[in-house]
């Protein structure tokens, strides 16, 4: 593999303030690489830098082999986007919105036109063309924003944290499309996240940055071997230590605790830490009968509002984070004191 | 009462009928506010922008500055041009003072503190990473302004339109360096104080309701098209 563009000692100061400290850094072509960090830690302001929308302080960036400077700036800028965290969009429709950087590229009005339905047709919003943008959902706002950087088709695509706060659909919609344009395309992805389950799912290698440094860079699952590291910041909800034993169905049964069982689908036995994603854990008022290994009654203590989504906290012995659409939390109408069921199969649980 | 339910109806009757002297002074009124704004525009423009798109030292002081510039009374402007203009003053040689080319002026400088105020906030008003969003699509550096230009074309608008409502329905600039000459200088306001003075309120009450009429449709077209683009 050849790299794409590598960082030398880059360090960006903000007055006073050191928002990157003497980053070393090397992203090969074709690979999808997330960056993990707390707010704050600088992964912005590395990805802006590569966007070459911010200058280094010092250090030297090689984008292809060569050199970046003043000069050739604008060459490597046209052969990376971005799609920024909090959703931008120009006040007009979706296909002028697609179509901007297209404009820009000397391309035939036929292929402006292909280029946006292909782009439009892997965020799944097609026929949205002449509906307003900003009128969309926030989901398909963030959609449209990653379809006019695929149209694009640059060599790197950067996403700031692309799918923070959307729903499970928005979400695994815009997880797919990352991975298929880079299975399909070879584009190279940097990505900003506080979403470990996010970066353990579509990425080869992880860096934790954490105070403008790279504290470590590996596979996910080096990462996420001593998830102390991430504590502070990603989102660790529903891990749980215990004691692992072999069921006769090939199963493993984990004491958790305060008389809390969880069926695993995996063959450890011993001190052991799984997590649940919030997103497969089904919530339902009366007890349903189902495939699902893992069923428990529980109280809701806690209601988060995340826009498009709400989060429970639910008391079951253990406490459990559960996440629903708005539109659930509505009809099931649901509150702080509620008495609720939870239920997840074996293979929702994964080993830390 | 009745002589100004009486002057109404004969207003009316002027407006309907298509009165000479009612016209000319609507098309001159029309004329020299127009051009007034479009002068004001043409080099508030490029002020609003730098300011409203560069950091610099002196942006709050210099934003205020324009700020309380928006309250400066028109006979206090009008007095300070006719100083300059008027004759053995330092420009009096332009011979600009009586003229519509002074009322044109005069109007114009009236109106930049809007025009520069306005496109400020309505430039910055603008998300802030609509710029760089546009530079990662590929714009460059004069590009990515023109995307916040076009961002903030409802509030450019806004200012161009409040502009031309003030350059319109101001009297002391339009009296003071106009003078109110017959067939010349006189426009809707400065008439419509002469003509209140005389006694011929029909006159004045059509005038009156031209100048109303004006404002309120204008102001009407721009929250169509503003509603439109939404």
């Amino acid at each position: 593999m050849t790299c794409l563009i590598e960082f030398k000692k880059i360090t960006r100061r903000f007055n006073e303030r050191i928002a990157l400290d003497n980053i070393n850094l090397k992203i090969e072509e074709g690979e999808i690489f997330t960056l993990l960090g707390p707010n704050g830690s600088g992964k912005t302001t590395l990805l802006k830098i590569m966007a070459s929308l911010i200058e280094p302080t010092s250090g030297e960036i090689y984008f292809g082999g060569v050199k970046v400077n003043a000069r050739n700036k604008g060459q490597f800028r046209s052969d990376t986007t971005m799609v920024f965290q909090k959703t931008v969009l120009f006040n007009t429709t979706v296909y002028k919105n697609v179509v901007y950087g297209l404009n820009f590229r000397g391309l035939s009005n036929r292929e402006i036109d292909e280029r946006v339905r292909d782009a439009l047709r892997h965020v799944k919003l097609e026929g949205y063309e002449k509906r307003v943008a900003r009128k969309l959902s926030g989901g398909e706002q963030q959609r449209v924003s990653l379809a006019r950087a695929l149209a694009l088709n640059t060599r790197l695509l950067l996403l700031d944290e692309p799918t923070a706060n959307l729903d499970p659909r928005n979400m695994s919609i815009i997880e797919e499309t990352i991975s298929r344009v880079n299975r399909e395309s070879g584009t190279t992805i940097v990505m900003a996240t506080h979403n470990m389950f996010q970066a353990e799912n579509i990425t080869k290698r992880v860096a934790l940055l954490i105070d403008g440094r790279l504290t470590k860079i590996g596979t996910p699952n080096e990462i996420f071997k001593e998830p102390s590291e991430l504590k502070s910041f990603a989102r660790l909800e529903n891990v749980f230590s215990g004691v692992a034993e072999i069921l006769n169905d090939g199963n493993s049964r984990i004491d958790i605790g305060n008389g809390v069982y969880i069926e695993a689908s995996t063959e450890k036995f011993g001190e052991i830490t799984v997590f649940v994603r919030p997103e497969d854990i089904i919530l339902s008022k009366d007890m349903i009968v189902s495939s699902a290994r893992n069923v428990f009654k529980g109280r809701i203590v806690g209601v988060s509002d995340m826009g498009s989504v709400v989060k429970l906290q639910v008391d079951v012995g253990k406490q459990f984070v559960v996440q629903i659409t708005k539109r659930s939390f509505g009809e099931m109408q649901l509150n702080v004191g509620s008495e609720v069921f939870l239920a997840f199969k074996a293979s929702s649980v994964h080993l830390v | 009462m009745s002589e100004i339910i009486e002057g109404i109806l004969k207003a009316i009757e002027l407006i309907v009928t298509g009165n000479p002297t009612v016209v000319e002074i609507t098309v001159r009124s029309l004329l020299i506010s127009g051009t007034a704004t479009f002068l004001s525009v043409i080099w508030s423009f490029p002020i609003a922008m730098l300011i409203g798109l560069k950091s610099f030292f002196g942006k709050r002081f210099l934003k205020g500055i324009f700020h309380a510039l928006l309250g400066m009374p028109t006979v206090l402007l009008g007095l300070i041009l006719y100083l300059i203009f008027a004759e053995g003053s330092i420009l009096s040689a332009l011979g600009i003072l009586y003229n519509p080319i002074g009322m044109i002026l005069g109007e114009a400088i009236l109106v930049t503190p809007i025009v520069i105020s306005l496109v400020i906030s309505s430039v910055e008003a603008v998300d802030p990473e609509i710029k760089d969003l546009a530079k990662t699509l590929g714009a460059s550096e004069f590009e990515a302004s023109i995307a916040v230009v076009k961002e903030s074309t409802g509030g450019i608008l806004l200012a161009v339109i409040a502009s031309f409502n003030r350059a319109i329905a101001e009297l002391g600039i339009a009296m003071m360096l106009g003078g109110n000459i017959r067939h010349f200088t006189s426009v809707l306001t400065t008439t419509i104080a002469l003509e209140t003075g005389k006694g011929d309120l029909p006159l004045a009450i059509a005038l009156g309701i031209i100048l109303m009429l004006i404002v309120f449709s204008i102001s009407l077209a721009t929250n169509l098209l503003q509603r439109k683009q939404k």
